[in-house]
């Protein structure tokens, strides 16, 4: 499917979710509310099969949190990135996918792990790479650490 | 140049024997006395035996791996094993807390003691034994599996998961490929009709077995090879301390002196196994005899006896070796596999063979 | 609370072991929790972080020039193709290309970085099963492609010889020759690796019917490169997303079919074959010209998303760059290939035997700190 016919296709179910095309990929943004429906929507069907969940990260935008998921359809080598706005800086929480995306588990253990984002339903969250102890998170961009040393 | 042809192993032996029999006139405190000479003499020839095996181990890996292996310290690294011999006394003989510290301690002393029972009824040479016991090979074959009893000593008591993984998995494979190695050596006992080691080496005096026992002796020398290789914990059977899976296996904890004595063990058992290869299926100290071509058998027992055995005993160590650096080990159930499915049935339809080749008289 | 913080909970029959962080399968500081019934996994949880550098986080504060060293110590097995990421995604950035001529040498050694960590995962393999001899066999060519490096590049590990807009340095003349005496050392070689290990018994069992992995969970799971491909998957990056001029090269994607561990084995063991072809495609073909495009001293990416990936000798390495105009990264991520490999770890190796987790893992190819980052 070309762009616009993947926009046309989820306009269609979803109204609210809008679109910037500047990058090289089509972007697609939507409240952190209706994630989970969209992409469930995304990966299973038929037309869409957004099968393969390549990269799932979290950017700091100070005033929020956007959750960035890059999917592409092995079947038919289609690409989407969907972007999902966490307001709340303090407690963020998003649905997780994991349950669609198994590779999922890892990622948001991650980005919960350096971001904070608490996933909502995911089966194991606890820290990935630091340890439990952890004050903080690392990847924020009002994360202090007394011996950061930037050059 | 007369005289030293005349002295052989035996010779010094029964002469210190008469020696000690007119010296002193208890017959019992003499018996004890030569024991414990012996015993001296054991321990004197094992432990450069082990050097000699630890460094040619090495030699060999090296040999195989395209590399010098040891070549720094001493001519040729020869000293390489002393320095790691005095690495290890120097350190400290580590007791983990919560390890049962009696058996824990006691597990390598188990191991090389059962060992060293083993060589008692080793022909070294011609008229050359410690004890010439008329059950040989049933001594050898039952003596050697008390070995399993210091394996899982050593991982039950070190209170460690891996040692333990490793106990077990030893404990089952020791016990399975014991029936393999017995059957094999019962092929050569159904041939020779003895199980006396001395017989044994006698009867082999037209033609070692493996040369005049056809190819259901061959079967069962390869089939010895490979049982007791898996017996004594080698690679690719060396499951027990599989490294990479185990890190060490039953012998993770152990430090210093202590994991020495496994080493000690380990390489003696090699030595043991190859000699009683050597024994049985080449013939041991017997040199190379052809039929009753007198000619050719008298040029043959120029060469001293003891080298004979020596050098068949080192033959089969290279091969043991050979194995160590070129296989991949199995899996614990394909080593069972291996031996249930496999080696038994086969031996076992060998020792059929064997006996009716025996019966029969087929054999040369 | 352990140290970990975890629960060591097991059922009636179970115990747990920890395999690593050192531990002599593991690769490097991999930490892996075992609950075993006996011999057979039960469950395993892998326990990251041991070598965690914050490799993002230090990008944000370096310049676009230099967070490209830093990504040699991520997979610093292919380090080279990780600077190549880097060096390609700040070039879609700043929407320049790379000459011919660098494109070109980029690829060669690209090729040459992935024979070499073939070859070292090859040995390892036979080290993890226990074979010991093969690694030496690997460390042979491995230390010839690993000279060529060092002549060229000045490293032999950790190369650093892309930058933005092309390579570093022009190639050293004894270059082309070295690689071409190189890949007949190599091509004489690959069926002594096949005598060795490939087609050995106990190797061929221990591999055999082991640690399958299905192509819908390979997908599932984000698994890429060999892992995946060895189940069929097609997911080469080379053929997908083409990048420095590899759609002008002939090689063809390597798939297994089974998805267990030997099929793994056999798609990296036919992969280094491709990977020869494509060089020896190419060495006699290198461009005159420049080998670095002009680039301004400080190089600052217009503000906007930049995803490039790459195939690693491991998988897809993604690296995308979120820029707000200035001149380090506003955010950086690196989609590391063994970050979703090693998480269909648990799924692979459930209900086999400890030894089989050797297997399994070896054939995984885990570098940790691609892992961590």
């Amino acid at each position: 499917m070309t762009n616009e016919e993947l926009k046309q296709y989820i306009s269609a179910l979803f109204p609210t979710v809008t679109y910037d095309e500047t990058g090289e990929f089509l972007n697609i943004l939507i409240a952190s509310t209706e994630l989970k429906p969209l992409i469930k929507t995304l990966r299973y069907e038929d037309d869409l099969k957004f099968n393969f969940l390549f990269c799932l990260t979290c950017i700091d935008w100070k005033t929020n949190l956007m959750m960035v998921y890059h999917l592409i359809s092995k079947t038919h080598k289609h690409i989407v990135v969907i972007k999902a706005k966490i307001a709340d800086v303090v407690k963020p929480e998003i649905e997780t996918v994991c349950d669609i995306y198994q590779t999922a588990n890892f990622h948001e253990r991650e980005v919960y792990d350096l971001f904070g984002v608490n996933f909502k339903n995911h089966p194991d969250m606890r820290r990935l790479l630091l340890d439990e102890s952890w004050e903080g998170y690392p990847l924020r961009k009002n994360y202090v650490d007394e011996n950061m040393i930037t050059i | 140049m007369n005289l030293l042809l005349t002295i052989s192993f035996s010779s010094v032996a029964s002469g210190i024997h008469n020696w000690l029999v007119s010296t002193i006139p208890n017959e019992l405190l003499a018996k004890s006395v030569e024991m414990v000479i012996a015993g001296i003499c054991l321990l004197l020839f094992l432990v450069p035996l082990c050097f000699i095996l630890g460094y040619m181990e090495r030699k060999v890996a090296g040999f195989m791996q395209m590399r010098y292996g040891p070549n720094r310290v001493g001519p040729y690294g020869s000293l390489q094993i002393v320095a790691d011999t005095v690495k290890l006394v120097m350190k400290e003989g580590l007791t983990p807390t919560g390890s049962d510290k009696f058996l824990f301690n006691l597990a390598p002393v188990i191991m090389v003691v059962t060992c060293m029972l083993v060589l008692a009824p080793i022909a070294f040479a011609k008229d050359f034994q410690i004890w010439d016991i008329n059950i040989g090979v049933l001594y050898v074959s039952a003596i050697s599996s008390l070995a399993v009893i210091g394996i899982l000593m050593a991982g039950w008591s070190s209170y460690n998961k891996y040692s333990l993984l490793g106990a077990m998995r030893s404990g089952a494979q020791i016990v399975s490929y014991e029936l393999s190695v017995g059957l094999s050596l019962i092929s050569i006992v159904i041939l020779t009709g003895s199980l006396k080691m001395s017989d044994i080496v006698m009867s082999q005096e037209t033609g070692w077995w493996i040369i005049r026992g056809h190819i259901p002796v061959i079967i069962s020398f390869v089939i010895f090879v490979i049982a007791s290789t898996a017996e004594i914990n080698r690679a690719p059977f060396d499951l027990a301390e599989a490294e990479q899976e185990l890190t060490a296996g039953f012998h993770t904890e152990y430090a210093g002196m202590k994991f020495a004595m496994f080493l000690l063990a380990e390489y003696i058992n090699l030595f043991i196994v190859s000699a009683i290869a050597a024994t049985l299926f080449l013939g041991g100290w017997m040199p190379f005899h052809i039929g009753h071509w007198q000619e050719f058998n008298h040029i043959m027992d120029f060469v001293p006896s003891s080298l004979w055995f020596l050098g068949k005993t080192f033959f089969i160590i290279f091969i043991i070796m050979q194995f160590r650096w070129t296989f991949p080990r199995l899996r614990v159930d394909q080593l069972l596999t291996l031996e249930w499915k496999y080696l038994l049935p086969i031996s076992m339809v060998n020792t059929i063979l064997v006996t009716v080749m025996a019966i029969m008289g087929w054999h040369f | 609370m352990s140290l970990l913080g975890e629960d060591y909970t097991t059922e009636e029959g179970e115990f747990v072991i920890n395999i690593g962080p050192q531990h002599p399968s593991t690769h490097g500081v991999l930490h892996l929790k075992v609950w075993l019934d006996g011999e057979t996994i039960k469950k395993v949880q892998p326990h990251l972080g041991y070598i965690h550098r914050s490799i993002e986080k230090m990008s944000e504060s370096l310049s676009y020039r230099n967070f490209i060293y830093a990504t040699s110590r991520m997979d610093y097995l292919s380090a080279h193709i990780n600077n190549q990421a880097c060096a390609l995604c700040v070039e879609k950035g700043l929407q320049i290309e790379a000459p011919p001529r660098a494109q070109m040498i980029r690829i060669i050694l690209a090729e040459l970085t992935r024979l070499a960590s073939h070859q070292l995962w090859w040995g390892c393999t036979g080290l993890d099963l226990g074979a010991v001899s093969p690694f030496f066999y690997a460390f042979r060519e491995r230390e010839a492609i690993l000279e060529i490096m060092e002549e060229t590049c000045g490293a032999r590990l950790t190369q650093n010889f892309c930058v933005p807009g092309g390579i570093m340095a022009d190639i050293h003349p004894n270059f082309q020759k070295r690689t071409k005496d190189v890949l007949k050392q190599i091509k004489s070689k690959f069926q002594e690796y096949d005598d060795v290990l490939t087609g050995n018994v106990i190797f061929e069992n221990r591999n055999k019917n082991v640690g399958f992995l299905t192509a819908e969970d390979a997908i599932s799971f984000g698994c890429t490169g060999p892992m995946a491909r060895g189940s069929g998957v097609s997911c080469d990056v080379r053929k997908w997303f083409p990048y420095d001029g590899y759609d002008k090269v002939q090689f063809d994607e390597v798939l297994g079919k089974e998805g267990d561990c030997f099929s793994r084995y056999m798609v990296r063991m036919n992969e280094m074959k491709q990977s020869v072809s494509i060089i020896e495609q190419l060495i006699d073909n290198i461009p005159e010209g420049d080998f670095q495009a002009k680039t301004k001293m400080v190089l600052k990416l217009p503000k906007g998303e930049f995803y490039q990936r790459v195939e690693t000798a491991r998988g897809e390495l993604g690296v995308f760059i979120v820029s707000d105009g200035a001149a380090s990264p506003y955010r950086i991520k690196y989609r590391s290939p063994n970050f979703s490999n090693l998480s269909a770890l648990d799924h692979v190796a459930r209900g086999y035997k400890i030894g089989d987790l050797v297997a399994i893992m070896s054939t995984i190819d885990l570098i940790i700190p691609d892992v961590d980052r």
